[in-house]
């Protein structure tokens, strides 16, 4: 394989790397501050993206859509808070996950009665629809470079807000100890509501980006969750650091793997045994490096502070 | 003096079901109903629907009870509503499936039955060779012809490397085999993507760089949309000749539009072939369904047709296994695909096209016929299959 190809499929994997920290982030934070096991955050990418669908039907302007959809996706978020999760904080983890296990399938079956089952698609906003020549023969569009852009700006956003604002103390404090975050006379209920909006915001805005160049679609959230769930755990759960720093590695190994794994193998075993082993072993791949990350660092490369 | 000859016809078969006892036809359709190939399951629904409607709610001057029910795409699901067909509504004839493994799930509950069961789209080569049965028919093709379509054209059209792309299940490595049993050119590399596949950079920054000249894929659904537009957004349309199959056809181009343009896609028929029936029938289901038709409604309108045909000839009487199979093998129906025949396996012999994406005048998608590449087209299993 050449440099040029392995720089491209980099410049993939760090696309993908992008977007998966965008839905990462939320689910640790909800995760790791409230300790809830939230299934749904994959359907709230979903929503994203068809509120996107949505309002670029009725504005036909992509920024506007984006913004509406945005808010949208925020106050969808609040209110499954204020109607479904707020009940099972204090129940234990099997009750969590069956309860947003049923938001999955509601809000699976609602899409699917609103705008059908068959996948629908936006075009690409004008001022980010051209392309440029990456070589010979193979144009990038710009919108994936503006989507790496804008990731990596929320990103820096985020950990400045963690970082240097009162309400970035209080969740760093929240992911740490709870209880006593509580006892210093801190609403932990407004704090959580605060951190789930903000979460289902984050997710919408990765559906909305990804709704240009992936195909809307119902469920299209539910295999993103899983690798989402993986992403959190080799970052330490409840750290955005550490999402950032293993979306990005997620994102890197799943596109190198997919691109490689089958050519590596042809210099070991026989062409057609390299066709059979190498996209099954590119799919495992990145549970390989989550199974090899836990067992150096059981916690995850960032763990939060203090969490036992 | 035809219309009076099947005036006459239609005279003495209506009286004959009263003689022979069968008050009403049951059929039983089985097919895709939710998840992303819903798409697939509604247009079966409405071209069976449509033939229905036409005939009068009865086939074969029968009067016919449809019952329709999702399989939900799981293997379990479908046994459990196909033995509800054959056990609690004793249907007369199953319909379904849209997807091989479901066809697969629910062949033995239907056909130990001794019920008649027709596929209007599934066509494993499972039950095509060694596996065949009295009392299975498919309407629609062997899997494995649309893809070997494609390969006799490449082929024939002398294409220098191909580049090959499917998902990494049974039926993706099977379009792989169907290309390659008629290419001959060289491979530029081989490529198997995850079921569901979401981004194709990897795949499509590999496409750019071997140096390939066309590309053969198998893309079905949601993936097909995807893939579509980032082969379209990465400019390699202008460089590769696109060719596939179950990729782009009257499912997916409401999606992909002018991204699929002028792709090309193998099949039995398009809506605008030029056959005796075929014009009236893609504008009867566009104005009473509002979207156009695909090979899956078509394919489904026959299948209504060919059950109408034989319950006729039987004269209403479904209680004699024997005759019917005959009736039905015989498919002795005004077919809209211009040629159908049975093979000694049940599945059909018929015209395979290469097709190609355009947009209609309306500003709609179709796939059009492009060249005819097989005619009278019988599967590689039939040999296999011990029925005559």
């Amino acid at each position: 394989m050449s440099t040029t190809l392995m720089l491209i499929q980099a410049l993939n994997g760090l696309q993908l790397g992008v977007l998966l920290f965008l839905i990462a982030a939320g689910l640790t934070l909800v995760f790791g501050v409230m300790g809830f096991i939230n299934l749904a955050h994959g359907v709230q990418y979903m929503v994203g993206a068809y509120l996107m669908v949505a309002f670029y039907g009725v504005t036909g302007h992509f920024l506007a859509a984006i913004l509406l959809a945005l808010v949208a996706a925020l106050a969808i978020g609040l209110a499954l808070e204020f109607l479904v999760f707020r009940h099972f904080y204090d129940r234990s983890h099997l009750d969590q996950v069956i309860a947003t296990f049923g938001v999955i399938l509601t809000l699976n079956q609602a899409v699917k009665v609103i705008w059908g089952p068959a996948p629908l698609i936006i075009p690409t906003p004008d001022l980010l629809s051209h392309s440029f020549v990456l070589v010979e023969g193979l144009l990038y569009p710009v919108f994936r470079i503006a989507i790496i852009g804008l990731g990596l700006g929320v990103a820096v956003l985020l950990w400045a807000l963690v970082r240097y604002t009162r309400f970035g103390m209080l969740v760093r404090a929240g992911a740490t100890n709870p209880e006593m975050v509580s006892a210093l006379g801190v609403d932990i209920r407004r704090l959580f509501l605060v951190v789930f909006g903000f979460g289902a915001m984050l997710a919408g805005f990765a559906g909305a980006m990804a709704a240009p160049i992936f195909s809307v679609e119902p469920g299209m959230g539910d295999d993103l969750l899983i690798i989402a769930f993986v992403v959190i755990v080799i970052g330490g759960i409840g750290s955005i650091q550490g999402a950032f720093v293993a979306a990005l590695l997620v994102g890197l190994v799943d596109t190198l793997g997919r691109s490689m794994a089958t050519d590596v193998l042809k210099l070991l075993v026989e062409p057609a045994a390299a066709n059979q082993i190498g996209p099954a072993l590119a799919s495992m791949m990145i549970y390989l490096l989550m199974a090899a990350i836990l067992f150096w660092r059981p916690r995850g490369l960032f763990p939060a502070a203090g969490t036992a | 003096m035809r219309k009076i000859l099947t005036g006459l016809a239609m005279a003495t078969l209506m009286a004959a079901p009263l003689a022979a006892g069968a008050e009403t036809l049951k059929i039983g359709m089985i097919v895709t109903l939710s998840g992303p190939p819903a798409a697939l399951g509604k247009q079966v629904e409405d071209g069976f629907k449509l033939a229905l409607d036409e005939l009068g709610g009865s086939l074969g001057g029968v009067d016919t009870e449809l019952l329709v029910e999702d399989d939900e795409l799981k293997p379990d699901v479908a046994i459990t509503k196909a033995k509800g067909f054959v056990e609690r509504d004793e249907v007369d004839i199953v319909v379904g499936t849209i997807f091989s493994n479901m066809l697969q799930a629910i062949f033995k509950p239907v056909t130990q039955s001794e019920t008649f069961l027709i596929s209007p789209n599934a066509g494993p080569s499972t039950f095509a060779g060694r596996n065949c049965s009295p009392y299975f028919f498919a309407t629609s093709y062997q899997n494995n012809q649309n893809f070997e379509v494609l390969g006799k054209y490449a082929e024939e059209k002398g294409f220098e490397k191909v580049f090959l792309m499917a998902p990494n299940y049974q039926a993706g490595k099977d379009s792989v085999a169907g290309f390659k049993s008629y290419f001959t050119g060289e491979i530029a590399d081989e490529v198997y993507t995850p079921l569901g596949h979401k981004d194709f950079s990897a795949e499509i920054a590999r496409m750019a760089t071997s140096g390939a000249d066309a590309l053969f894929t198998f893309m079905p659904g949601g993936m097909g949309v995807r893939f579509v537009k980032q082969f379209r957004q990465a400019g390699l349309a202008d460089k590769m000749t696109f060719l596939s199959a179950f990729t782009v056809d009257e499912t997916t181009l409401p999606a992909q539009k002018d991204d699929a343009l002028g792709f090309f896609g193998a099949g039995n028929w398009a809506p605008d072939l030029d056959t005796p029936g075929n014009a009236e029938f893609v504008a009867a289901f566009e104005s009473t369904y509002g979207y156009v038709p695909g090979t899956y409604a078509m394919q489904a309108y026959d299948t209504a047709k060919l059950i109408d045909a034989a319950v006729r000839t039987v004269g209403g009487d479904l209680s004699d296994k024997e005759a019917l199979r005959a009736a039905l093998k015989a498919a002795d129906f005004p077919t809209i695909r211009g040629e159908f025949a049975f093979n000694n396996n049940h599945y059909p012999v018929q015209d395979f096209y290469l097709l190609q994406v355009a947009k209609r005048a309306d500003g709609k998608f179709q796939t059009e016929i492009a060249e005819k590449v097989f005619e009278d087209y019988a599967d590689s299993y039939a040999a296999e299959c011990a029925m005559n």
